[in-house]
């Protein structure tokens, strides 16, 4: 028996010590939103490529930011870009700075559970804005009325629930209405977490969802992958050009390709309240935070090769995820910014 | 091993005598030195939380003081940040779940104790420990796809219609808030209450009961007059169990509860608990402030536990010398 048992740890000892040997461990933290296009990502790159293995911890944005800046990991990933002082930390940290890589595209939706209304409703920013900010109590209210002609909208109180947890969902609703309304911008201002003015907070989007579901009258945002998955109702957005959109991975890519021509070269933009006649106006990129010096090389070459697929072949995962790809426009300009990583 | 069995007869009275080298060669030193470490490392750990959380808050402490306890904004965008709608929730969900839990667990633990026969009472012991053990996000669903309905269709409008003229039963009943997370409260915490107080009130002696039958007493006065006052600082022990895992209860309640740091009189309205903010909001708090009040957070309900478990032990001390000999229940 102890023979037997010897021979066998022996034998895993060995296999452990060649299997170390040439494989890289690579490791990752942040946004939660795009971990299901990731670990595929991470996935299809080690059978490429066995001997890299990317390890990612969806832990939420501010946590990648904050481990990436600490050095406990790679690479960060955020769903919302790192703003001026975090980039400052990170330079006055390491003496060097971290680049920012747009991956994918995501949107978020209004949904809503209105008794008697099946129809997919319109809203105009202004009626967003005043549900969220409360001045806009009831569903047949002029401003959400006046999109919605022909539905028979209910006088009853609307029930907002926004999300509890501090997510990268948050910052792209609060962000969207931070532009669309001054009023938001200053009162509430945008955030992974902010200070609602009214409304429940349900714990992620299955949490908002589940409320939004039970309650009657309900109102509130998930992400669209979400939404779709779930087979939710949700509503169209007019646009910066006046037009209604329901969302969907060519409207977000549109928004994408509207902000292509406007890009800075450190990829930090908000694409929400794009301009473009099809472009849906709650969308963003989410990105990867790579810093810009390796020490190790083969890690840094393990990372750039890894981008590099990811801009490439990787995109072609992300439609059957319901990740909206990169516009051909950002990645060329992603290429080109590797060069940055050294 | 052996060791410990050379040492078993040592009950005599040369114990004392051994000398010390002797004791440490037959171990006795040593699981004295490795037991002690273990108990120590209790505290240990108790002041290195407290540490933590101390130097973690640094920043957040010197701004806001002890404003902190008394300001209701929670803004994270504005960098202002106040701790009172969360000890309120906190509190107000604690206390609710204790009002509901304690009649009923105290009246459960004394029908398995005193009045149900022995395989009854161990049958139900059996799930009440299962109950126990069921983890916190099973009671959340539980809450929130059930309980929640109930409150909402059911339980609040007839609260409302009865009841309405209070202050605690007002306002649109969404199904969740204070009043709903305190109901799930009292179902986690009840099973605490139930198990640990039968435990005490079959460990009050035969002769207690006896005495009181024998000098005539009914089987309900002996259980109520003497059984019960007997086993009084265990069954506290018990209640103030129960409050600390309703204090420090997160997943279950940030799941029904609603999330908004709202002060209100009215149980119908959503509210906030300290353990449910700090777990919503830490993984996203970035910059320096934010995380730091996060961590006071953390304090102030190691605070409040702290208070409280103190006013357990004071009122345990008062009730066990007040007549009934067991305070070591």
């Amino acid at each position: 028996m102890k023979r037997i048992a010897g021979i066998l740890l022996a034998s895993f000892g060995l296999a452990s010590a060649l299997l170390a040997a040439n494989a890289l461990t690579i490791t990752g933290a942040g946004a939660s939103f795009p971990y299901p296009m990731y670990s595929k990502w991470f996935d299809e790159y080690h059978k490429k490529d066995t001997n890299i293995e990317i390890n990612y911890q969806s832990i939420g944005s501010g946590g990648g930011i904050k481990q990436v800046t600490e050095g406990t990991v790679d690479f960060g990933a955020s769903d919302g870009p790192m703003n001026d002082d975090q980039l400052k930390a990170f330079q006055d940290k390491h003496g060097f700075a971290i680049l920012h890589f747009p991956t994918v595209l995501g949107a978020v939706v209004p949904t809503y559970n209105i008794p008697g209304v099946t129809t997919d409703l319109n809203f105009t920013p202004e009626a967003l804005s005043g549900i969220f900010l409360g001045k806009i109590t009831k569903w047949n209210d002029p401003a959400i009325a006046g999109a919605n002609k022909g539905v028979n909208l209910p006088g009853n109180d609307i029930v907002v629930v926004h999300r509890s947890d501090g997510s990268g969902t948050t910052y792209i609703w609060t962000d969207y209405l931070s532009k669309i309304s001054d009023e938001w911008k200053s009162k509430v201002g945008k955030g992974a977490s902010v200070n609602w003015p009214v409304g429940l907070g349900g714990k992620g989007n299955e949490g908002v969802a589940g409320l939004v579901k039970q309650t009657a009258n309900g109102f509130g945002y998930v992400e669209l992958i979400y939404a779709i998955q779930n087979k939710m109702p949700y509503g169209t957005v007019k646009n910066s050009s006046g037009a209604f959109i329901k969302a969907d991975l060519a409207g977000v890519t549109a928004a994408a390709a509207g902000a292509a021509k406007s890009m800075p070269d450190d990829f930090r933009v908000s694409i929400t309240d794009a301009p473009g006649k099809a472009a849906y106006p709650i969308s963003s990129f989410t990105w990867l935070l790579i810093p810009a010096k390796f020490s190790d090389g083969p890690k840094r070459d393990a990372i750039k090769g890894f981008v590099k697929w990811m801009l490439a072949d990787g995109q072609n995962y992300a439609e059957a995820l319901s990740y909206a790809k990169l516009p051909k426009e950002v990645v060329a300009k992603e290429v080109k910014a590797l060069d940055g990583i050294q | 091993m052996s060791t410990s069995s050379t040492t078993l007869p040592s009950a005599d009275p040369l114990v004392g005598s051994r000398s010390f080298l002797s004791r440490l060669r037959e171990g006795d030193e040593i699981v004295r030195l490795i037991t002690f470490l273990f108990a120590a490392s209790v505290v240990l750990i108790t002041l290195l939380l407290v540490f933590e959380l101390w130097q973690g808050s640094v920043l957040a402490r010197h701004k806001f003081g002890f404003a902190f306890f008394a300001t209701r904004v929670w803004d994270p965008n504005a960098g202002e940040f106040g701790a009172l709608p969360f000890i309120f929730g906190t509190l107000v969900t604690s206390i609710v779940a204790l009002l509901i839990a304690v009649p009923l667990g105290i009246g459960a633990a004394i029908f398995l104790a005193e009045l149900a026969p022995a395989r009854v009472s161990d049958t139900l012991e059996f799930f009440i420990d299962l109950l126990a053990a069921v983890p916190s996000v099973i009671y959340g669903l539980l809450g929130f796809l059930f309980v929640v309905p109930l409150m909402r269709d059911y339980i609040q409008p007839r609260l409302k219609d009865s009841l309405g003229f209070l202050p605690f039963f007002k306002g649109p009943a969404y199904g969740i808030g204070f009043l709903t997370a305190g109901l799930v409260l009292a179902i986690m915490v009840i099973p605490y209450i139930i198990s640990v107080s039968r435990e005490v009130l079959l460990s009050v002696p035969r002769d207690q009961r006896e005495a009181a039958l024998a000098l005539g007493s009914t089987r309900w006065e002996s259980t109520w007059k003497v059984v019960v006052p007997f086993a009084r600082a265990g069954i506290m022990g018990s209640i103030f169990l129960a409050l600390a895992r309703a204090l420090g209860e997160t997943m279950a309640v940030t799941m029904v509860i609603g999330n908004t740091p709202a002060i209100s009189a009215s149980l119908f309205s959503p509210g906030y608990s300290i353990a449910a903010v700090i777990a919503n909001e830490f993984s996203e708090a970035t910059g320096d402030l934010y995380p730091q009040a996060l961590i006071e957070l953390g304090l102030v309900l190691f605070l409040l536990t702290f208070i409280l478990n103190g006013l357990a032990r004071i009122m345990i001390l008062a009730t066990s010398q007040r007549g009934s000999g067991m305070g070591n229940a």
